[in-house]
């Protein structure tokens, strides 16, 4: 399993629209994307669970992968987050 | 090829397809299913047609408002395809063998409330998004059709019945014309099929086996045909040319002046307007000023109280685009059949009645004061002249003025600037006309709303189509009300006008000029037809 922690920098934390899009980058990959903030989970393809986090500017996410592409997924989420988040 | 014939409101043709519209207020059942994999397959299809619409909306709103106001249709889609919500209905419709409707609705509302429940503003506002897709999924798994914000092409509307909020809230532009089963002639579905110059029909029995379906709609007969087949559809396109052929004839009319053949009697001829867009159309109609402007419109798009600013603008628009063109703008005329959900009015017995136009405006004085603030500061762009509605006695008007005064002396000393304009009340009913002499001393002008008067006069409730056939608008009644309010509203010194339907109707144009009335005001599309029928009248035969 690999895994990054990051800081949202986004004004509105993780809102409709990016929640959006990182769903639509999670299900390239076979690998489990799951994100981890304040105590609460949520699949990294599930996108009313990601919204219903309810992550703020501020917060620190764990984003973690585990499966067979899980180095490429981390790569790819790590480069999301800093451009959308 | 299937006819069914009511009773027509304007007279034209159009040829579309069907759309049917209706309300989002349905109830869903909770019914009881045997075969959840039948429900979940039914489940399946309907969030494939409801993406697809999605998709359809979304790239028409790319096109319109851009790609990021575009997004939420994105972030749509993505919430459909959304496996909790998606788990959740199929458990449901599995555990409680329940239909999927069902199924859909009370989970969009359990999402729903999971996001209304969240400690953040932001994430508080999701839950109409979720309410939203899941009225979508509804619709869908209902048969119903999609909104009208996703059609290709301007469509017939078929309807039960329209109230304004529905039809102000209509792309205009995508309307070829309206068929209801209930509504009558004289309401507000009526008015704005006239004013759009599109046919309509109402009291057909509508079936929501058209959806989709092409169809005629002939305004001279008052006769819907479903499926045409191809020898009544050359027939009726040709008669559509005809039209408009006559229609050129008529615009050969344009800047000529509204006077008789002899040139004995001229008169002002207005146009009745709804919307700031509207004036484009009385302008193209060659109005020579706007007679009535119905401000409702403003309340009636707006979810909340429209501010001052937004006011000013719309009227500083029409006042401007008009260019020193008379502009009369009535006050708020809210109540009876125009509802509007924030001002928060108590159901009434008998709204007609009840509490509407000038009386909220007298006990809501915060509303008045902002929209005569709005109307003042807009004078100084233009030609406005100020309307008040549902007067009944002259005590009102005393009420007025002082408001109007206040109003004025709070903007002189802001100093901001304003004219001093003309003020007329709107004679409309019965205890206005028995005091029309002393109401003419206190104003400028009157303007008889014909459609009102003849109700009150006739005591026959507008919105009740049982009752059209009893509804005579050549009453003897109401036409010798009309030659004793043109009579006193001289004797007292003010102008008389007409901005009822009945001021359109060509049968009357002639006894009109000799009544004496001194203005007009129409629908756009009927200023030409009544000018046409001033330059015929010869006041030397009279």
């Amino acid at each position: 399993m690999k895994s990054f922690n990051y800081v949202i920098t986004d004004e509105i934390g993780i809102h409709a629209r990016p929640a959006g899009l990182l769903v639509k980058e999670a299900k390239k990959f076979e690998s489990a994307i799951t994100l981890e903030c304040g105590g609460k989970k949520a699949a990294a393809t599930k996108l009313m669970a990601i919204m219903g986090m309810g992550v703020k500017t501020g917060c620190e996410v764990t984003v973690s992968a585990e499966g067979a592409d899980e180095d490429a997924a981390i790569a790819a989420m790590q480069e999301f987050f800093k451009a959308n988040l | 090829m299937e006819q069914y014939t009511g009773k027509s409101i304007f007279k034209k043709i159009a040829i579309g397809r069907i759309y049917f519209y209706e309300k989002n207020e349905y109830q869903v059942k909770r019914e009881k299913i045997e075969d959840p994999e039948q429900e979940i397959k039914r489940l399946e299809a309907a969030k494939v047609v409801a993406i697809s619409q999605l998709d359809r909306i979304y790239q028409k709103a790319v096109k319109e408002v851009g790609e990021d106001n575009a997004a939420v249709f994105e972030v749509h889609k993505m919430m459909l395809d959304d496996e909790d919500y998606l788990d959740a209905i199929t458990n449901t419709i599995q555990d409680e063998k329940v239909c999927a409707e069902y199924a859909v609705a009370t989970t969009g509302d359990n999402f729903a409330a999971m996001f209304a429940a969240m400690d953040d503003e932001y994430m508080k506002a999701r839950a109409a998004d979720i309410k939203d897709i899941s009225e979508r999924l509804v619709a869908v798994l209902l048969g119903r059709d999609t909104d009208m914000g996703a059609l290709d092409e301007p469509v017939i509307l078929v309807a039960d019945d329209l109230a304004p909020s529905e039809t102000v809230q209509m792309d205009k532009s995508k309307l070829l014309a309206f068929v209801t089963e209930h509504g009558s002639s004289n309401s507000h579905t009526a008015i704005l099929a006239r004013t759009m110059n599109i046919p309509a029909l109402i009291g057909i029995p509508i079936n929501r086996e058209w959806r989709g379906r092409m169809a005629v709609v002939d305004g001279y007969t008052g006769t819907v045909t479903i499926d045409p087949d191809e020898k009544y559809l050359a027939a009726m396109r040709a008669q559509m040319e005809e039209d408009e052929k006559k229609r050129q004839l008529l615009a050969e009319l344009k800047g000529k002046e509204t006077v008789t053949a002899d040139g004995g009697k001229s008169i002002h001829l207005y146009a009745n307007i709804g919307s700031v867009a509207d004036t484009a159309s009385a302008l193209a109609n060659d109005a020579e000023g706007i007679g009535l402007f119905r401000s409702e419109f403003l309340y009636l798009e707006s979810s909340t109280y429209p501010s001052e600013e937004d006011q000013f603008q719309a009227y500083k628009t029409v006042a401007q685009n008009m260019g020193g063109k008379k502009v009369i703008i009535r006050t708020l005329d809210i109540g009876a059949d125009k509802q509007v959900d924030y001002f928060n009015l108590d159901k009434e017995d008998n709204p007609a009645l009840g509490y509407r136009a000038i009386r909220i405006c007298l006990t809501r004085k915060d509303i008045f004061k902002t929209q005569l603030r709005a109307l003042l500061r807009a004078s100084a762009f233009g030609n406005i002249s100020i309307m008040f509605p549902m007067i009944i006695s002259v005590d009102e008007v005393h009420q007025i003025k002082a408001i109007l005064q206040e109003v004025k002396d709070e903007l002189k000393s802001e100093g901001i600037e304003y004219k001093d304009v003309e003020i007329g009340v709107m004679i409309e009913t019965p205890a206005a006309v028995m005091i029309s002499e002393e109401l003419g001393r206190e104003v400028d002008f009157f303007s008889v709303g014909t459609n009102d008067l003849t109700q009150y006069l006739l005591a026959i409730d507008r919105q009740n189509p049982k009752l059209d056939e009893f509804y005579d608008p050549h009453h003897p009644a109401v036409l010798r009300a009309l030659q004793m309010i043109i009579d006193n509203g001289h004797k007292g010194g003010a102008w008389v006008g007409i901005c009822g339907e009945l001021g359109a109707d060509l049968a009357l144009t002639e006894t009109f000029l000799k009544m004496g009335v001194d203005e007009l005001s129409v629908s756009p599309t009927f200023v030409l037809p009544v000018r046409d029928a001033v330059r015929r009248c010869d006041t030397t035969k009279w």
